[in-house]
């Protein structure tokens, strides 16, 4: 069959196919396969849920930051993981599908959110280890999604990429200023990143061998590098970072590889990490309960919104038609 | 653990037994859904650079500057209600610029000039 005969569909198909092969971008109203919006629905809205559960670890120490200078930063902070998930959702909405939908795919548990904020902040390091090792691996996946195949997502990730390097580096200045501090202090950041190193590799998501669903994303452009590839970028930039810090990383197996050129390192606990993601983390029900409660008590501050701006646009049309 | 990855962003979250959305009507009344534009500086037009809801005009330019100018990105904003956008349509994409695809000569480098003809 040439292309002038065959149906409309593979047609269609075969335009979207050029497009993605061209390393063109996919605009909102282009057709694209049903798979292919599912896929971008559903890793644009799960990253939009990350950013907004991802207020709550951090928000946690607002009112008992150490100083007014680390207060506001640390709000700025936590606004600017509400803002990401704004951008988020506004791209995931161009798919065609509404944001109170969304909402509700999040707070009934249909729809899930990264496992490292299930993870407790027990002191005022994990604000710096957040930023540094967190937002630091949050860096490494959203870097290659600036080049994602779909437009909105790839201008989304561009202004969230610009924001996350302040994350990174306001958290690496926490915890430079903690290790010139008093030895309790130093043995604190230790302790976080002890806590937090493990649960930073599990965001790249399992190896290779068992992400099946890597191949179709990257074929179509969606996903620029595999979990592995990403987890060794982050493992190679964090040792220099970790050796300026005066830190040890919590891992046995890590030694510098000659041959390779890389780091090799250990696993981490891939149980640990399905039980966060099935819903068993450490802190899963109270971000669930929160983020539920957040929604319910902001009910009445909709409504009555709601109800100003039927009044207001009364108003309006009473001043003009009298 | 086969279903899972990093493509959250933020950290792997899963590939199955995720909805996509319905499109089924939302539970409550959603406030209309309102397209941003901002102009990063003077001397620049503005350009668009997301959406918001908001229940009323004001409110929209208000989420607009949280959401959209934490650091300066902007000296002006415009919001417009996304309904009231006309658009061309994609799939109309070839008779709607053809007109543009087969004049050549509205281009300058159409045009010879000998070499020694100077500032053209």
């Amino acid at each position: 069959m040439t292309l002038t005969e065959a149906a409309p569909d593979e047609a269609l198909e075969a335009h979207f196919e050029a497009t993605i092969a061209r390393n063109d971008r996919i605009e909102p109203r282009d057709w694209m396969p049903e798979g292919y919006r599912k896929t971008l629905v559903r890793q644009i809205a799960q990253h939009a849920h990350s950013e907004i559960i991802g207020m709550q670890p951090e928000g946690n120490w607002i009112t008992r930051a150490p100083s007014l200078r680390r207060k506001a930063i640390l709000l700025a902070k936590v606004q600017d993981e509400a803002g990401h998930g704004l951008y988020l959702y506004s791209a995931a909405e161009t798919l065609g599908v509404s944001r109170l939908e969304l909402t509700e795919m999040l707070i009934s548990g249909r729809q899930k959110y990264s496992s490292i904020f299930n993870y407790p902040t027990l002191s005022y390091a994990d604000v710096g280890a957040i930023g540094w090792l967190v937002d630091g691996a949050a860096i490494c996946n959203q870097v290659p999604l600036c080049r994602t195949s779909y437009g909105p997502y790839g201008r989304a990730m561009i202004r969230v990429c610009k924001e996350e390097s302040f994350h990174q580096r306001q958290g690496y200045e926490l915890l430079t200023t903690m290790m010139r501090g008093t030895d309790e202090q130093r043995a604190m950041v230790q302790e976080s990143i002890d806590r937090f190193w493990w649960p930073a590799l599990m965001m790249f998501g399992p190896p290779d061998a068992d992400s099946p669903n890597t191949a179709q994303s990257m074929a179509w452009g969606i996903k620029r590098n595999t979990n592995d590839e990403l987890r060794q970028k982050f493992v190679d930039m964090s040792v220099p970072q970790a050796e300026a810090l005066g830190v040890t990383l919590p891992d046995p197996e890590l030694v510098w590889n000659e041959e390779r050129g890389h780091h090799d390192f250990g696993q981490p606990d891939w149980e640990e990490f399905m039980q966060g993601v099935k819903g068993n983390g450490p802190c899963n029900a109270q971000r669930m309960a929160h983020r539920r409660r957040a929604h319910e008590d902001g009910a009445w501050v909709r409504e009555a919104a709601t109800a100003y701006a039927a009044k207001q646009r009364a108003a309006k049309q009473g001043e003009t038609s009298a | 653990m086969s279903n899972l990855s990093a493509e959250g962003g933020h950290g792997a979250v899963p590939l199955e037994g995720v909805p996509t959305g319905q499109g089924v009507p939302a539970p409550e009344p959603e406030w209309p859904l309102y397209e941003v534009f901002v102009r990063g500086k003077r001397g620049l037009n503005h350009v668009h650079v997301g959406s918001l809801h908001a229940a009323d005009d004001r409110m929209a330019l208000l989420h607009a500057r949280d959401v959209y100018t934490r650091r300066n990105e902007g000296v002006s904003i415009w919001v417009v209600r996304a309904d009231a956008i006309t658009a061309s349509s994609p799939d109309e994409k070839d008779p709607m610029f053809a007109p543009s695809g087969d004049k050549v000569y509205r281009h300058p480098t159409f045009y010879d000039i000998p070499d020694n003809v100077p500032h053209m």
